[in-house]
C-alpha cells in the first residue's frame, strides 16, 4: 500500500485494541446511503518508476523554447544550492512555526527575509510574505483603506498601465467591499502616468493612490511627482515594485518628502522559477505606524525564558485564528517555502550580485530594443525603461509570434487582448539571462517569420 | 537532535567585499542610463557573504526544525502526512519550471493535459460538477466559495442575503472570509455530542441566510451525522452550502461532499493531497461546485473541445466568473506535486487514505483513553482525529494543554493543535494521518503518558518545558509591546548602552 506502513499483524492488532472487527467499522456513524460509489473516473494507481515516466513525457512535451515573455514572470538565473536547500526535509516538510521552540529554523529565516525586504524596499517593516504580486495588491488596498480613516469613498486611483491581472485580481477580491478601482490614463508618447492627469482628482474624496515602477510596459514612472501630490493631500500611497530593479531604482521608502505608506510586488524574479504562474510569493513592507493593519504573517525577535534570543509569531491579534470575523484578513498562511528559497537567493546574490544582475537585464533589453530597430521595429513608449519594453510589430504581430514561437522563440506577450488601443504591439524581455548569441536568434527568427518561411514545430 | 548551536544572524555572518562571486553575471559594456532622481542612492544592505557562509547558515538553521521528516506530528487538522518525494523532484523537472505562465498553447499540452486530469480526478473523488484549480491556499479557497454563493445570489436578483452562518466550532478562516465577502456572521451552537445545533440552525435560516460554511467531519473529531437534514434545512430557506475541505482526509473516498448535498467546497491540497506544507505555505486551494454554481468559478480553468488542445479558459468564455485570484493561474508547482501524488495513490490509495488515517486516530484515542486521558466526545468515533481534554488535570495538578505541547517536544514529538477548538477546554486535537506506523503511534502514546505521570510527581518541570531544544518557552506578549521584527545593528546597539 503506498505511504502506508501497516502490516497484516499491525492491522489485527489496532483493531482489537480498538475494539471492533473491520475498519470499515469505524465509519459506522456514516449514514449508509451516503457512502461513495466506487471512483471509476480515477485511474489505477502507479508505481514511482511509471509516475516518473509519465511526469517526463508531459514535461518535455511542453519544449524549452528560448523566452523573451516577461509580464510579470521574469527569467532569471537561479542559485543551484537555493533549492538544494530550500528542499530540505526540515524547511520543506514542516508546518506553519505556531511552536516556536520546535521551529526556530523557519522562524529566524524569515526574520532574516523581512530584514532583507524591508531593506530593498526602504521600509520599516514587513509581514512574512502574501501569496503572490497581485493578491499582495490586493490586500495593500484593503490595508491602505483601513488607514485612510478620513476617506469614505473607498476611490482607489490605479494606474491603467499597471499589470491586467493585477487590476483583476484586486477587483475580484475587493469589489464586495464597496471599494472602487478608477483607472488613471497613461501618456500615449511616453507610456508612462501623467502626473498632471491627476489635477482632475484634485477635490475628490480618494482613499489610495497605486504607483507600479515600473510600470505594465516597462516604463518607469516620476515616482516622486506622483507621491508629493498624494502626500499633500493625505492620501496613503500604495507602490507596486519589481525587486530586482530596486537594485537600481530608488526604493519606495525614499519617493516623494516621506515615501510610500505600503509597499508591494511580486518576489517571483528573487529565486523561484516561472513555473507556469506559481507558487510565487507576494512581499508587503510598510512604515511602522501602520503594522497593526498589516495582514498575514509576521516573526518577532525576542527572549525565551532564560533570556536567550529568538523568534516567535508576533501580533497574532490581528489574525484569523484569534480575531475571526474582525481579522484583518482570512490569511492563514504565507509562501514559506518560497520565501525560504528567496532568502538564499538574496543572501547568496547581495548588494553586488542583484545589482549586476539588473545592470545585465537594463543592457540586454535595450540591447534588444537596438536590434530590433535594425530590423525596423521600434520601441512604441520613449519613456526611460528598465528591463521589459512594447515594441510595435505591426499589423501581421500576431502572426509572427506564432511562427517564431513554431520556430523555438517566444518573442513577447500580445497586448491587444488587454489594451485594444495598442494593436500589434508586443511587450518583450531580456533579462541577465539572455546573451548576444540569443538576441541574434531573436532577430533571425523575426527575420524568417516575416519571410513567412517560420517553420511549424 | 536539533543543532543547538546559536547560529547568528547572516547579517552578523557578513564581511564588507565578501561575496559569492559565482553566481554574478559579467558587468555589462556600456553604462546603464537611467536618471539621476529614479536611480537608488545607497546600496540596499544584503548580506556580503561566501557562497559556504549562506549554504552553512541556513543548513544550521532547517537543522532547528521540526519536520515531517525529522519528527511524528500529529497536529489536528492540518494532516501532516509524508510528502513523497517523487512528488517534489517530478514537479521540479525543467520542461515545468521554465514554461513561462503566458507561453502559447503549443508549448503548453503537457502542463495543460496534467491540470485537466487533476480537475478531472478532484471532481470525482468530490462528487462535485465542476473544479478549479486558481485558489493559491485554503483561506483564497473559501473566499472564492464564499464568492461565488453570493454572485449566485446576486445574479437572481435576491439581494436580501446578508447572512452566513457559521458553527461555533468553526475554523477562524470562516468568519473572517464571510466578512470579506460582504455578508454579516450568525454563530450558531453545537450540542453536547459534538453535532451542530439543529433546532438553533432553524432559529437562525430565513430570507437573509446566503448560505452555511460546515466542516464534515467538524473541527471536533466527529461526523456529523445529520448533514443531509441541515443540507434541507439551509436549502429550503433558499440558502447554499458550503464545504469546509479542512478534514476531507477523513472521509476520502468514502463520502463525497456533493452527496452530502454541498454546493461549493474547497479542497487544501496540502493537506488531502500531501503537498508540502513548506513551513508554513505554499498551499493551493481548489474549488469545487455544484452545476448551480458552474458559471461563477474562478477564472481561468483548463478546458478542451472534444479532442482538441487544452486551453485555458479566461473571462471571455465565463462572463458570470468572480474572476481572478492570482496573476496567472494558481500554485502550478503544488498542483504538479498533487497530481503525482494522486496518480500514486490511483482510485484504490484514495480510499486507503481515509481507512488508515481513521485507524490511526482510533487507535492512539484507544490508547490515550486506556491510559486515563479524558476525550472530549468518548461516545463518538474518531475520524481522522479526535480531542483529548485535560480539563481535569488543570483543576488537579494545574497540567495545561500548553504545557502537554511544550513537554512533547523534549520528548521528540511535535505538539498537537492546541486551544482549538476553541469550545473545548484545555483541549488537544491529535491527527496522526495514515502514514505513520503502530510503532511511531506507540511511541507517542508512551511519551504521552510519560508526561501525564510526571505532571503528577513534578508538575514545575513540565511548567519549564522545552529544556531540550534550542529555546526554552517565549514571552509572546513582550515579543508584541517591544516589536522588533526587522533586523538594526545601530538600534541593538543603543539598547546593549554601546
Amino acid at each position: 500500500m503506498p505511504f502506508i506502513p501497516h502490516t497484516e499483524d499491525d492491522i489485527r492488532g489496532m483493531l482489537e485494541r480498538i475494539g471492533v472487527a473491520t475498519i470499515d467499522d469505524l465509519f459506522d456513524e456514516i449514514p449508509r446511503d451516503l457512502r461513495a460509489p466506487p471512483l471509476h473516473g480515477i485511474p489505477q494507481g502507479l508505481s514511482e518508476m511509471e509516475v516518473t515516466r509519465l511526469m517526463h513525457e508531459r514535461a518535455a512535451r511542453d519544449g524549452l523554447p528560448l523566452n523573451f515573455i516577461g509580464a510579470g514572470a521574469y527569467e532569471h538565473h537561479i542559485p543551484a544550492a537555493v533549492w538544494q536547500i530550500a528542499t530540505r526535509g526540515e524547511f520543506y516538510s514542516a508546518y506553519t512555526p505556531y511552536q516556536a521552540e520546535a521551529s526556530q529554523g523557519t522562524l529566524q529565516l524569515i526574520y532574516e527575509y523581512q530584514t532583507m525586504i524591508s531593506r530593498l524596499t526602504g521600509m520599516e517593516v514587513s509581514n512574512a510574505s502574501l501569496y503572490d504580486g497581485a493578491s499582495a495588491l490586493a490586500e495593500a488596498v484593503l490595508m491602505a483603506v483601513r488607514i485612510n480613516r478620513r476617506s469614505k469613498s473607498g476611490r482607489i486611483l490605479v494606474p491603467g498601465a499597471l499589470h491586467p491581472a493585477y487590476r483583476a485580481v484586486t477587483r475580484s477580491i475587493v469589489h464586495n467591499q464597496s471599494i472602487e478601482l478608477v483607472e488613471l490614463p497613461w501618456d500615449e508618447r511616453l507610456g508612462s502616468l501623467d502626473p498632471g492627469s491627476l489635477a482632475a482628482f484634485e477635490d475628490q474624496d480618494i482613499a489610495a493612490l497605486v504607483i507600479a515602477q515600473p510600470n505594465f510596459f516597462g516604463v518607469l514612472e516620476d515616482v516622486d511627482a506622483l507621491t508629493r501630490w498624494a502626500e499633500s493631500r493625505a492620501i496613503p500611497v500604495v507602490a507596486v515594485v519589481n525587486p530586482v530593479s530596486l537594485a537600481l531604482l530608488k526604493p519606495p521608502g525614499e519617493w516623494g518628502d516621506r515615501g510610500a505608506d505600503i509597499v508591494v510586488g511580486e518576489g517571483q524574479p528573487l529565486g523561484a522559477p516561472v513555473s507556469s504562474g506559481g507558487p510565487y510569493f507576494g512581499f508587503m513592507t510598510s512604515r511602522r505606524e501602520h503594522i497593526r493593519q498589516m495582514p498575514g504573517r509576521i516573526v518577532g525577535r525576542t527572549e525565551d525564558a532564560d533570556g536567550r534570543s529568538g523568534f516567535v509569531l508576533t501580533l497574532q491579534a490581528r489574525e484569523q485564528h484569534i480575531r475571526r470575523s474582525k481579522a484583518t484578513s482570512n490569511i492563514c498562511t504565507n509562501q514559506g517555502l518560497v520565501v525560504t528559497a528567496s532568502t538564499i537567493h538574496m543572501a547568496l546574490l547581495g548588494d553586488q550580485g542583484l545589482t549586476r544582475v539588473a545592470e545585465a537585464c537594463w543592457a540586454n533589453t535595450h540591447a534588444l530594443r537596438e536590434r530590433l530597430a535594425e530590423a525596423g521595429i521600434r520601441a512604441r513608449f520613449e519613456g526611460d525603461h528598465f528591463h521589459e519594453m512594447v515594441f510595435d510589430f505591426g499589423a501581421d504581430a500576431e502572426g509572427i509570434l506564432e511562427s517564431m514561437a513554431a520556430d523555438g522563440v517566444l518573442a513577447g506577450h500580445a497586448l491587444d487582448t488587454d489594451y485594444p488601443q495598442l494593436p500589434g504591439c508586443v511587450l518583450s524581455c531580456a533579462t541577465e539571462t539572455k546573451t548576444p548569441g540569443d538576441l541574434d536568434r531573436f532577430l533571425r527568427s523575426l527575420q524568417q517569420a516575416r519571410a513567412g518561411d517560420g517553420r511549424a514545430v | 537532535m536539533m543543532n543547538p548551536q546559536e547560529p547568528g544572524l547572516i547579517f552578523e555572518h557578513s564581511r564588507e567585499g565578501r561575496s559569492a562571486a559565482a553566481q554574478m553575471p559579467r558587468r555589462p559594456d556600456g553604462p546603464i542610463r537611467i536618471p539621476e532622481a529614479l536611480r537608488r542612492r545607497s546600496a540596499p544592505g544584503l548580506p556580503s557573504a561566501s557562497e559556504l557562509d549562506v549554504v552553512r547558515h541556513y543548513t544550521r538553521l532547517s537543522q532547528r526544525n521540526f519536520s515531517i521528516d525529522t519528527q511524528f506530528y500529529p497536529l489536528g487538522s492540518c494532516t501532516m502526512k509524508y510528502n513523497p518525494r517523487a512528488c517534489n523532484s517530478l514537479a521540479m523537472l525543467p520542461g515545468f519550471l521554465n514554461r513561462h505562465p503566458l507561453a502559447p498553447a503549443g508549448y503548453s499540452q503537457g502542463f495543460l493535459q496534467t491540470m485537466h486530469e487533476l480537475q478531472e480526478m478532484l471532481r470525482e473523488v468530490t462528487g462535485m460538477s465542476g473544479v478549479s484549480l486558481t485558489p493559491m491556499a485554503g483561506a483564497q479557497g473559501e473566499f472564492a466559495g464564499v464568492a461565488m454563493i453570493r454572485a449566485y445570489h446576486d445574479a437572481r436578483g435576491d439581494r436580501q442575503r446578508s447572512e452566513i452562518i457559521v458553527p461555533d466550532a468553526a475554523h477562524g478562516t470562516n468568519p473572517a472570509t464571510a466578512i470579506m465577502c460582504g455578508y454579516q456572521v450568525r454563530e450558531i451552537p453545537t450540542d453536547a455530542s459534538g453535532d451542530v445545533d439543529l433546532d438553533a440552525l432553524r432559529a437562525a435560516v430565513g430570507p437573509q441566510t446566503a448560505g452555511i460554511m460546515l466542516t464534515n467531519p467538524s473541527t471536533l473529531g466527529v461526523f456529523e451525522r445529520r448533514i443531509r437534514e441541515i443540507a434541507g434545512i439551509v436549502h429550503e430557506a433558499g440558502g447554499l452550502l458550503y464545504y469546509d475541505g479542512a478534514n476531507l482526509n477523513a472521509i476520502l473516498g468514502k463520502v463525497r461532499p456533493g452527496d452530502m448535498g454541498f454546493d461549493v467546497i474547497h479542497m487544501n491540497l496540502h493537506k488531502t493531497f500531501s503537498t508540502p506544507h513548506g513551513g508554513g505555505g505554499p498551499g493551493a486551494g481548489a474549488v469545487g461546485v455544484s452545476q448551480r454554481l458552474l458559471p461563477f468559478l474562478p477564472v481561468p480553468v483548463v478546458v478542451r473541445t472534444d479532442d482538441g488542445p487544452y486551453r485555458l479558459a479566461t473571462e471571455a468564455d465565463r462572463p458570470q466568473t468572480i474572476g481572478r485570484l492570482s496573476a496567472f493561474a494558481g500554485n502550478a508547482g503544488v498542483l504538479l506535486r498533487a497530481y503525482v501524488y494522486m496518480r500514486m495513490l490511483g482510485r484504490e490509495g484514495m480510499t486507503r487514505v481515509a481507512e488508515f488515517s481513521t485507524l490511526n486516530a482510533n487507535y492512539v484515542m484507544a490508547e490515550l483513553r486506556r491510559a486515563g486521558f479524558d476525550l472530549a466526545f468518548p461516545e463518538r468515533r474518531a475520524t481522522h482525529e479526535f480531542i483529548v481534554t485535560l480539563k481535569r488535570q488543570s483543576r488537579e495538578t494545574g497540567l495545561t494543554a500548553m504545557d502537554v505541547a511544550k513537554r512533547l517536544l523534549d520528548h521528540g514529538y511535535h505538539a498537537p493543535t492546541t486551544y482549538f477548538p476553541l469550545l473545548v477546554p484545555e483541549c488537544l486535537l491529535i491527527e496522526p494521518t495514515e502514514t505513520e506506523s503502530r510503532q511511531t503511534l506507540d511511541g507517542f502514546v508512551t511519551a504521552m503518558v510519560a508526561v501525564l505521570e510526571e505532571s503528577g510527581r513534578d508538575i514545575e518541570t513540565i511548567k519549564g518545558a522545552p529544556h531540550r531544544l534550542p529555546n526554552r518557552r517565549f514571552n509572546e506578549v513582550a515579543a508584541a509591546k517591544r516589536l522588533d521584527v526587522v533586523y538594526r545593528p545601530e538600534a541593538a546597539e543603543t539598547a546593549a548602552g554601546l
